[in-house]
């Protein structure tokens, strides 16, 4: 009860400071992602928004995964709609802010459990298949631009002109769009943590360790299922809109692509799936290190190394891909698997077993 | 007389059900010995964790050899034979495949096998999941045969099998028994009195009873441990 | 009718392109639990690999020789880097099929960053006969080479592998192995060896999977993505065909291979409806899984 308390209070105090960020002038050289060294700078916060964002997208995408034991390959699917929606009703039907705000709630809920209906009569790795199809025809589709819809390829800028001033996409804005991502991941964390300690979270768990053991109790695991993967969606297509309001366009290639889904996945597993916090420190060491080595690699010195030292750090994609091989060979669990050995080893008591569960 | 297997305080935890909670019994080389106990008890458990097919902790040797942390393919080349429950043939392989699969040494005895199922010669050929189920039965324990290693675990022989092919495969296992030490798991107490010296009970993943074979003239212990009467 | 043919041509080449590469994942599924996401790296390496040596190398051979070279090229890359992968990072995460998926996911997206930033990610166009952009006439059908030369590679590979699988020793392991591993294992049979042939074979299979793409469908062009792209298809056939089977991914793949060209041909053409092949193949799974959802030949080989 009272470790509870006390990671709350962390929890907080972590979330004051992070709000506090844009008030900050401070100049920190070579740390930061964005080239101006300064704190507050747009770059800066920009980065750290995105961080917020995916933090949010990884926490739900991990009550699916880490939780329920669904390997899920089309988060995609839900973030995308949460963009593209809630884009398409502003920019082409231009609908007012709550009315797209309504909308992209309802196709997400609707299409979330349909195609959740349809992937979950399936389970293990055609579930992971079944979804990944339905991700890849959701990218075809806004690739396609329907009734010039989507903007296909070349993108679909969000008109502002709808938008109340402090969110529309102006430079002066970063500020209050990172608020409204840190307004986010702490609502997301706040909605996982109820619903994980509720009745309804114990069952996930359980689905998880035992399916059938859930079924013997006279409960069917389908329903809970569809429930962790519904609000998993959600979260998803909240972190979508989001995005497009902070990065202001939706390209296939960046909102829809399986690159984003195995992001996702990177993130979690970085982090620790199944553990409070090991999908957010997933998200940001994740898309920290992705923004900072590219502003390593526009340095420029950076074209006087020579090739073997060039050529890999100038692709971020390795070197995550690296380091999450590397993770899985010799850090299961991730961040929060490493940490809970390093305590149990502190208490000298055998450690314990995190890892992915289920992966037996 | 050595001892074939020795199995000393092995526990197997499955799913988070701990399913053998320190199973300890000793096979002598030549003897046989019979694993009874009512339905989910961890019989066909103690066969798996003898074979290396579940994660356990304990210790298992076979001869002079500490096999507890092989894997299994290295367990049965030090010569155990191991016929499965539900006769688990390969049903896409044809018989001869099946048996194909089981050669082990350079001079495997298929005389000797066909000599014991006559009946197999000819099916070959024959897809094993298209067998009725005592010619799949035949083929897992040819199988077994085939290498005329020094040791068998067969886990309930003549379960679901009609009364005369279970006296056939009793009379094959009988015969097997001069030269081989065997650990059967059986229900049919029948079966049991043919081939066995030795009968070890499990209830709720621990041995509760050791004894010679005559103990299953005991109608009481056996209603007692079994739930059935002799 | 003329179109007909020719359409159904160029479909089964397709098919075969597919299969090829379906097929290893299906062995390698069936036999070890493992959905490979290094499969589309392997397909892109044996592209590479063919380039690198066909432009480099023995670009001075008679261009028919140096094609040969480079096929070779192609399979020996995917069949090494395949063996490779399975023995320093699917082998020490034996039994953890979870941590296997992610580790070829981190594979893939290492390798595939490693070539993007060693070759750009613009295609690079690779040397290859002149024949096979030629095409043969039958009657008034329009048959071209290169179409010709992926089916003789589906069929052989197809025939080799039933070969293989039913009449070698190690063919007999893999299909047990398919059904049951764990017995295969009690029966003596070290199985961990099958698992690296079965990705040394998928690999082989996937080099020339990935070449073949480049030469036949790409025209002569190799892209770092290839791979990725080609391996959804292959992932969508495995599925459809049933997960472990070679048959399977034989009928499924022509089964994906004419839906999506005849779909595209037919319907492509409206605006809008671009991606009408890809779209048409993803509800032909919908529906093959909603009708059998363990595949068309879920579970034998």
């Amino acid at each position: 009860m009272s470790a509870r308390r006390g990671s709350l209070v962390l929890g907080g105090v972590l979330v004051a400071l992070l709000a506090l960020v844009p008030l900050a002038g401070w100049h920190i050289p070579w740390v930061l992602p964005s080239t101006v060294n300064v704190l507050n700078a747009t770059g800066t916060l920009e980065v750290l928004a995105l961080c917020f964002i995916f933090a949010g997208v990884a926490l739900g995408y991990d009550v699916l995964f880490g939780y329920t034991g669904l390997l899920s390959l089309g988060p995609v699917t839900f973030f995308g709609t949460g963009v593209y929606v809630f884009d398409i009703a502003l920019t082409r039907w231009g609908w007012s802010l709550a009315a797209a705000l309504a909308a992209t709630l309802v196709v997400t809920l609707v299409l979330a459990l349909v195609l959740g209906a349809i992937a979950l009569r399936v389970g293990g790795i055609a579930f992971a298949m079944v979804t990944l199809a339905f991700a890849q025809a959701f990218y075809y589709l806004v690739e396609d631009n329907p009734h010039n819809l989507t903007g296909g390829d070349t993108g679909l800028a969000l008109a502002s002109s709808r938008l109340p001033g402090l969110l529309s996409g102006a430079v002066s804005n970063t500020r209050s769009l990172y608020w409204l991502a840190l307004v986010y991941l702490v609502l997301v964390g706040a909605v996982v943590r109820v619903v994980l300690n509720s009745a309804t979270g114990r069952v996930l768990v359980a689905v998880r360790e035992n399916e059938q053991r859930v079924e013997v109790l006279g409960l069917r695991p389908f329903g809970f299922k569809l429930v962790a993967f519904t609000l998993s969606s959600l979260v998803a297509a909240g972190g979508g809109i989001v995005y497009i309001l902070l990065i202001g366009t939706a390209v296939p290639s960046a909102v829809a692509s399986i690159t984003l889904t195995l992001s996702i996945l990177v993130m979690v597993v970085l982090g620790g799936p199944g553990s409070a916090w090991g999908p957010v420190v997933g998200a940001f060491v994740y898309v920290y290190l992705q923004q900072y080595l590219l502003k390593v690699a526009a340095e420029p010195s950076f074209a006087s190394l020579p090739a073997v030292a060039r050529v890999p750090l100038s692709q971020p994609q390795f070197l995550l891909g690296a380091l999450f091989v590397l993770f899985v060979l010799f850090v299961p669990g991730g961040f929060a698997g490493a940490v809970a050995r390093a305590r149990a080893r502190r208490a000298s008591r055998r450690p314990a077993a995190p890892a992915i569960r289920g992966d037996t | 007389m050595s001892t074939a297997i020795d199995i000393t305080d092995l526990h197997v935890t499955i799913g988070g059900s701990h399913i053998l909670q320190g199973v300890s019994l000793q096979v002598a080389s030549g003897e046989v010995v019979a694993l009874l106990g009512r339905n989910g008890v961890g019989k066909t458990t103690t066969l798996r964790a003898l074979m290396g097919l579940v994660p356990r902790s304990g210790a298992v040797r076979v001869g002079d050899q500490d096999v507890t942390r092989w894997p299994p393919h290295r367990i049965a080349r030090l010569g155990v034979a191991y016929v499965p429950e539900d006769r688990d043939v390969f049903s896409a392989l044809t018989v001869g495949e099946n048996l194909r699969l089981a050669e082990q040494v350079a001079a495997p005895n298929y005389d000797g096998v066909y000599e014991l199922f006559p009946e197999l010669r000819q099916r070959t050929r024959q897809r094993a999941g298209t067998l009725s189920g005592g010619q799949q039965q035949m083929v897992a324990v040819a199988r077994a045969l085939l290498n005329e290693w020094p040791v068998l675990v067969v886990d309930e022989p003549s379960k679901g099998l009609a009364p005369r092919l279970v006296s056939e495969l009793t009379d094959v296992l009988a015969r097997v028994s001069a030269t081989t030490t065997m650990l059967v798991v059986e229900q049919n107490l029948a079966v049991v009195r043919r081939l066995a010296q030795r009968v070890v009970v499990l209830d709720h993943g621990v041995v509760v009873h050791l004894g010679p074979v005559a103990d299953l003239e005991d109608a009481g212990l056996m209603r007692q441990l079994l739930g059935v009467s002799a | 009718m003329t179109v007909l043919a020719d359409l159904t041509f160029s479909a089964v080449a397709l098919s075969a392109v597919y299969f090829l590469a379906a097929s290893g994942l299906s062995l390698i599924y069936g036999l070890m639990d493992v959905l490979n996401f290094a499969h589309g790296l392997f397909m892109t390496l044996g592209a590479y690999a063919a380039w690198d040596l066909t432009t480099h190398l023995t670009s001075t051979l008679s261009a028919p020789l140096n094609f040969a070279v480079g096929v070779v090229a192609a399979i020996l890359a995917g069949a090494v880097v395949a063996g490779l992968t399975e023995l320093w990072l699917i082998r020490p995460l034996y039994g953890r099929p979870i941590s296997q998926i992610l580790v070829t996911i981190g594979l893939d997206l290492a390798a595939v960053g490693l070539l993007l930033g060693g070759f750009g990610s613009n295609s690079l166009s690779m040397p290859v006969p002149l024949w096979l952009f030629e095409a043969t006439h039958w009657g008034s059908l329009n048959l071209p080479n290169a179409d010709f030369v992926a089916l003789i590679a589906g069929v052989v590979v197809l025939v080799g592998l039933e070969w293989f699988l039913r009449r070698t020793r190690y063919g007999i392991i893999i299909r047990a192995g398919v059904e049951n591993r764990d017995m295969v294992r009690a029966l003596g049979v070290d199985v961990g060896r099958a698992f690296t042939l079965v990705f040394v074979l998928g690999g082989a299979m996937a080099g020339l999977a990935g070449l073949l793409n480049s030469v036949v469908f790409s025209g002569d062009l190799v892209s770092p993505l290839q791979g990725d792209g080609l391996l959804i298809f292959a992932f969508i056939v495995v599925v459809i065909g049933g997960l472990g089977s070679i048959r399977g991914s034989a009928v499924a793949a022509l089964l994906v291979g004419v839906v999506q060209d005849f779909s595209n041909y037919y319907l492509g053409t409206h605006p809008g409806m671009a991606e009408i092949g890809n779209l048409s193949v993803v509800l032909l799974l919908a529906v093959v899984l909603e009708w059998r959802p363990r595949g068309l030949f879920g579970g034998t080989l």
